[in-house]
């Protein structure tokens, strides 16, 4: 009986456009002059609602905030692919990904200024709210998809996690039930190599995380994640997948977290700037200009506009969210169950006598 | 003798601990290089190396799971849960394995384990940063509970918990966790599992507590003393095994009870207390026992925190009602 190699693996990689900005036409995704200029300019709204963000944080005006800056790409693509009826569930860094699903900057602002509003999606939305305990959004995606499976909608879902995340058992769990009931679903994971201070060389021994979805039994690839169009394409094709009956798609975005986990954090703690500075040349953005500009798609007087538009509307957003009146104390107790209970009535009410008597 | 700060203590514990036994192990998200995301292990990794101080994989489960199987095998594991509401992925391995398994085995194995983590509110931190689980696992058997609420109390009950044969949840209520410092003495000593402790003498009636809530109730009794009221104030420290002796003691001799908790009030560790002073001195009652707790709903955002957290308005009126009973 002779000893025999019986399974071998393989792990696509997709790039499109490389970091000068030249691009492999062959593998482009269908996109008009117009929708590339939409991608750019909601990178730019991104890029620039977060530094505001950071800087909100930075004069207690929110509280603390999960920057993306650097994963524009990986999150702009993505969610940019998908179509309003499939269901997007993020975890707490997804800002980006809510811009683009049409969530209003300033309730993005309100939840992170500690106020659930910011969590009480517009009716007709389809986006889950933020997910903090890390990989628990995977498994709510595979049911939400299964759902859709079950009532025979063509909608699919997708869930954001990070390389972090993988090392959670819910990844496991959720990757394994997407494979064996064929689920819609697909996977996006953001490996930005770093899980606050804990690199990605300890969270896996396996050289790539595609390849994880091989054990579930489907498709893993691995795209450059700050390459908006390889994102876009194998987020669009994993979802058309999907759609079709085709079953779930793993989707590693290598990307780099360019600032601090939080705006709690200080990530120069634990990684040297020579890793960040070699980063940075990657840049999401500035690919994509570079190659508009090529194309006659960017010029510098659309640039500043651009530029000019973000700002302002990133300033609306501010006004907005800091003009919304404070949340009632009674929002604590009437949103625990449909309706209230005894318990919770006399809780309110010792409260509001506290209250009263004025002390508070 | 140095002044220092909760965080402080519970680092010169561990670097003691450290030191002084070597199976001791420190285990966790950031908790080697990145010092913990609250500084509690921070400068370990660089004294005691990579093998000692490690930074895990994010996988709560597989962080105390795997410290079980240490610790049943030789090792004395500190994990480090990097906040209360992650503690929750653990529970399986807690209920089901850490609390049964000297149980299970008849003696035959035991799990000297310690799992460290933040608690309850008060620091405006996101969602999940802020709960006080304490009840879920003082419910477990076979498991104790220690939540200190000073430096010097910190340093003796980790300690303490360390060399403790059996697995110990030990949560530090981050809100104090710099508050205030004092004298706290480098080098061996321990405060015994199991002991509360009368952080103010009084008469009038008992305040029992633990946690962030005991400086807001050391507060609440001065202010009292204003209004002639005088107020005993008992710090838990060991939440399982309860002291029943001394919350005995105490309200056997004031009459009147104050049970102030910072988690939800139903089924809250303020629950069992209150059980405790019915079943053990109920006739020594003036007044029914009153509880001061965090309501029935989940833990808010920050912007309604503030009307979340028992405050001193909220533990006056309980005091007030009882005094007036
Ligand atoms: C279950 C759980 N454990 C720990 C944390 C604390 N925490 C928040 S984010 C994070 C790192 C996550 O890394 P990754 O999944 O790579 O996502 P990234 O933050 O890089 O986007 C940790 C440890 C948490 N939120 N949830
Ligand atoms: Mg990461």
């Amino acid at each position: 009986m002779p000893k025999e190699i019986i399974r071998k693996f393989e792990v696509p990689y997709l790039q499109v456009l490389d970091e000068e900005g030249r691009c492999d036409e062959g593998l482009m995704p269908d996109l008009t002059g117009e929708e590339i200029k939409e991608l750019y300019e909601f990178m730019v709204l991104v890029r620039t609602f977060d530094e505001k963000a950071v800087k909100l944080q930075r004069m207690g005006r929110i509280g603390t905030y999960a920057p993306v800056l650097g994963q524009e790409a990986s999150q702009i693509g993505s969610a940019y692919a998908m179509e309003d009826e499939d269901w997007m569930f993020p975890s707490y860094r997804e800002n980006g990904s809510y811009i683009v699903r049409g969530v209003p900057m300033a309730m993005v602002l309100r939840y992170w200024a500690g106020d659930e509003r910011g969590c009480q999606m517009p009716e007709g939305m389809n986006n889950f709210t933020v997910a903090i305990p890390v990989g628990t959004q995977v498994l709510h995606a595979v049911g939400a998809a299964w759902a859709f499976k079950m009532r025979k909608e063509k909608r699919v879902a997708m869930v954001y996690f990070g390389d972090g995340a993988t090392s959670k058992g819910d990844f496991h769990e959720g990757m394994n039930f997407a494979g064996v009931f064929q689920i819609p679903v697909v996977f996006l994971c953001q490996n930005n190599q770093w899980a606050i201070s804990v690199p990605i060389t300890r969270q896996t021994a396996a050289e790539t995380l595609a390849q994880k979805a091989i054990a579930y039994g489907f498709e893993g690839v691995r795209v450059d994640g700050n390459d908006v169009f390889a994102v876009y394409k194998s987020t669009l094709d994993a979802l058309e997948k999907a759609r079709a009956g085709g079953g779930p798609t793993f989707i590693e975005c290598l990307t780099y977290r360019m600032g601090d986990h939080t705006t709690a954090d200080d990530a120069s703690r634990y990684r040297s700037q020579e890793e960040v500075e070699a980063w940075r040349v990657k840049d999401p953005i500035e690919r994509l200009r570079k190659y508009m500009e090529g194309k006659g798609l960017w010029s510098k007087d659309y640039g500043a506009k651009v530029q000019e538009e973000a700002e302002e509307r990133v300033r609306k957003a501010v006004e907005e969210m800091e003009a919304t009146p404070e949340p009632e104390v009674e929002d604590i107790f009437r949103y625990t169950f449909e309706e209230m209970p005894q318990n919770l009535e006399e809780e309110l009410q010792e409260l509001r006598e506290a209250l009263t008597e004025g002390r508070k | 003798m140095t002044k220092i700060n909760i965080v402080q203590a519970v680092n010169m514990a561990l670097r003691e601990e450290m030191a002084r036994d070597k199976s001791v192990v420190v285990l966790g998200e950031d908790v080697g290089r990145n010092g913990g995301v609250f500084r509690a292990t921070e400068g370990l990794l660089q004294e005691f190396g990579e093998e000692r101080v490690i930074d895990t994989p994010l996988a709560e489960s597989g962080i105390v799971g795997i410290s079980i199987g240490m610790a049943v095998c030789g090792m004395r594991p500190v994990a480090e849960i990097q906040f209360d509401g992650f503690l929750y992925p653990a529970l399986d391995q807690i209920i089901s394995h850490a609390g049964r398994i000297r149980t299970r085995s008849r003696g035959r194995y035991r799990v000297p384990l310690v799992v460290r983590a933040p608690c309850s509110g008060g620091i405006h931190a996101p969602e999940h940063h802020s709960e006080s689980p304490e009840a879920y696992f003082a419910h477990t058997p076979g498991v104790k509970v220690v939540m200190p609420s000073t430096p010097y109390d910190t340093k003796g009950l980790l300690a303490a918990a360390i060399r403790d044969p059996d697995p110990v949840i030990f949560l530090e209520p981050k809100k104090i966790y710099r508050a205030f410092k004092e004298e706290v003495p480098e080098g061996d000593y321990t405060i015994p599992l199991g002991e509360a402790k009368v952080v103010r003498e009084g008469s009038a009636l008992s305040i029992i507590t633990w946690g962030a809530m005991v400086p807001l109730c050391k507060t609440v009794a001065e202010e009292a003393k204003g209004k002639g009221i005088d107020a005993e104030v008992i710090d838990l420290r060991t939440l399982s095994p309860l002291d029943t002796k001394s919350i005995k003691a105490s309200v056997e001799k004031t009459g009147r009870a104050v049970i102030v908790q910072e988690a939800p009030r139903s089924c809250g560790l303020g629950a069992e207390v209150a059980a405790l002073i019915g079943e053990k001195s109920l006739l020594y009652l003036k007044a029914p026992i009153e509880r001061v707790a965090g309501f029935d709903t989940p833990f808010p955002l920050y912007r309604l925190e503030k009307y979340y957290l028992p405050d001193a308005a909220r533990v006056m009126r309980a005091v007030d009602r009882v005094m007036r009973y």
